[in-house]
């Protein structure tokens, strides 16, 4: 048996004509397997990835919650329309900037992984949008209501999260690690101030809402205007504070009983030099504003049966006449946020291997 | 003009070639897109959808050219074996060629996503917007991508082995040379 084993092999070789060409046949196939490999990321362990950022942000949460969002996990759908007033025409080609009624689904939510927080736990709301036109092209954004992000990069956002991990022992983030954070990064100076002063409104009928991130409109000659916007609310600001954990869902419904609730989108351009890659600088308080429209919401639905549950809310689906800025921000929101949807929704199909398959512990 | 027997008609073999470079750079845009975080990730994203259903398009044009023209025999001295093997990767691969836009396409639909080949071509959904289908359908379109990409490394081993090895032709028939006998 092996004579006659090794008799073939000799023969093989002999009409092969040496060993190379099997290193050939074998070698080629593995190189390229290898590149593929560590293109996915797999060889190399240290590269920031949308997997990785979704990993730490469940770590943070302190546990992972089948079906629902990784980040902003608590929040209520919304459906309505948004009014084009028109005036932003001459700067873009996009459908819902025309005059007209363009039917809009959104979310509310407050920052954080856990569905269950108090409302009251952060100060940063958040509104993200859908809007879809005519010709079937969409406009999806995600605001929040801060003026101005804490980081400009992905790798530094990465780092804010890792010096945010709770601390095993206490349950919170470490305090010397979160300074160490800030100390390395000045650029969080402006949401640092923000964030001092900010406290968790009543409502999420009177809060502003910003885009963060700079993109551009394209207008029908094809020239770029670079952009940001905001949401400005037609609800007079209140002091009042929320009563309980979950006063936010509530006082929705309230105030959509007694009539729908309009905010103002207000675009504001960039004049050259004004940083459109930099989302932790606001610009100056004097550039031009254009009131685009008027988003008007008339009702709310709990997120696990709205509408708004399976939607993405992914800032780079636009429709023509608007793009991406250079922000670097974008892209990582886009893959992220497509790495949290596909899990949640293989937690809402059952599949194998995902966290709805586990049995619950607590 | 007869075409040699033992070689492929040039509209295979140019569409082979052609399709070999656009699905390979595929398969690394795929992987690639779906870990980055950076700039990249938009580009990547926004030629994955065009070159998808140019894939699609272009397998189509494909395996009418295949039925046509029937590819050359394989050598009478290839085991069963070999044979077999040749038999099932092939139509794997027209499979895979045809099945992973497709899938494509259906999962985007069922996310509920606008089907943008750019800034301004969009396609119709082909399924209704469902979360459930949407992750069933982009779990099986990465599991048939590894399925096309190991298939596709099989596919060039042995051409490496009948070019190297057996020097029976086989490769010369898609490359267009003759063989050296």
């Amino acid at each position: 048996m092996g004579s006659n084993w090794s008799g073939s092999l000799h023969r093989m070789m002999r009409r092969a004509g040496g060993w190379w060409r099997y290193g050939v046949i074998a070698g080629v196939p593995l190189a390229v397997a290898a590149a593929w490999a560590y293109t996915a990321g797999w060889l190399a362990p240290g590269r920031l990835t949308a997997p990785r950022i979704i990993d730490q942000i469940q770590v943070n949460s302190g546990s992972v919650y089948p079906g629902y969002r990784r980040a902003h996990a608590k929040g209520v759908c919304v459906i309505g329309h948004f009014v084009g007033s028109g005036a932003l025409q001459p700067y873009s080609t996009a459908q819902v900037f025309m005059q007209g009624d363009i039917p809009v689904v959104g979310r509310f939510a407050i920052a954080g992984g856990n569905p269950y927080a108090p409302d009251g736990s952060v100060p940063v709301r958040s509104m993200a949008l859908r809007l879809t036109q005519p010709n079937g092209q969409q406009w999806r954004t995600g605001m929040n209501s801060m003026p101005v992000n804490a980081v400009a990069t992905p790798q530094a956002f990465f780092e804010q999260l890792q010096a945010q991990q709770p601390d095993l022992a206490t349950g919170k983030p470490d305090p010397a690690r979160l300074a160490a954070f800030f100390a390395a990064h000045p650029e969080t100076a402006p949401f640092r101030a923000w964030a001092k002063t900010a406290r968790p409104s009543a409502s999420f009928a009177t809060n502003n809402y910003w885009s963060l991130n700079a993109f551009e409109l394209v207008d029908a000659q094809g020239a770029k205007h670079a952009v940001r916007w905001r949401m400005v609310p037609e609800s007079a600001a209140e002091d009042a504070k929320g009563q309980g954990d979950n006063y936010l869902a509530a006082d929705l419904v309230q105030r959509l009983a007694a009539g729908p609730l309009r905010w103002h989108l207000r675009v504001t351009f960039a004049e050259p030099g004004d940083p459109t890659a930099d989302a932790t600088k606001a610009w100056p308080a004097d550039r031009r504003e254009i009131d685009a429209g008027t988003l008007e919401l008339t009702g709310t639905t709990p997120q696990d049966s709205g509408a708004c549950r399976d939607i993405n809310y992914d800032p780079l689906v636009l429709p023509d006449g608007i793009q991406a800025s250079d922000d670097p921000l974008l892209p990582a929101r886009s893959a992220a946020y497509a790495a949290s949807y596909l899990r949640r929704t293989s937690e809402e199909a059952h599949l194998p291997g995902t966290a709805a398959g586990k049995k619950e512990t607590r | 003009m007869a075409r040699p027997i033992d070689m492929f008609v040039w509209p295979a073999r140019l569409l082979h070639w052609l399709m070999a470079a656009m699905i390979l750079a595929m398969l690394f845009i795929g992987v690639g897109m779906v870990a980055s975080v950076s700039e990249r990730h938009d580009w990547l994203v926004r030629v994955h959808k065009p070159l998808g259903i140019a894939i699609l398009l272009l397998a189509v044009l494909r395996l009418a050219v295949r039925l046509r023209h029937p590819p050359p025999p394989l050598p009478a001295d290839l085991p069963l074996l070999q044979r077999w093997a040749a038999f099932a990767s092939h139509w794997l691969l027209y499979a895979l060629m045809l099945a992973l836009p497709l899938v494509g396409w259906a999962m985007l639909s069922a996310g509920g996503y606008p089907v943008m080949l750019s800034h301004s071509l969009r396609l119709p959904a082909i399924l209704p917007a469902n979360g459930v289908a949407f992750a069933v359908l982009r779990h099986l379109h990465a599991w048939l991508a590894v399925l096309l990409f190991v298939t596709f490394l099989a596919h060039l081993g042995a051409a490496l082995y009948h070019g190297l090895v057996r020097r029976d032709g086989v490769l010369g028939s898609m490359v267009g040379w003759r063989p050296r006998r």
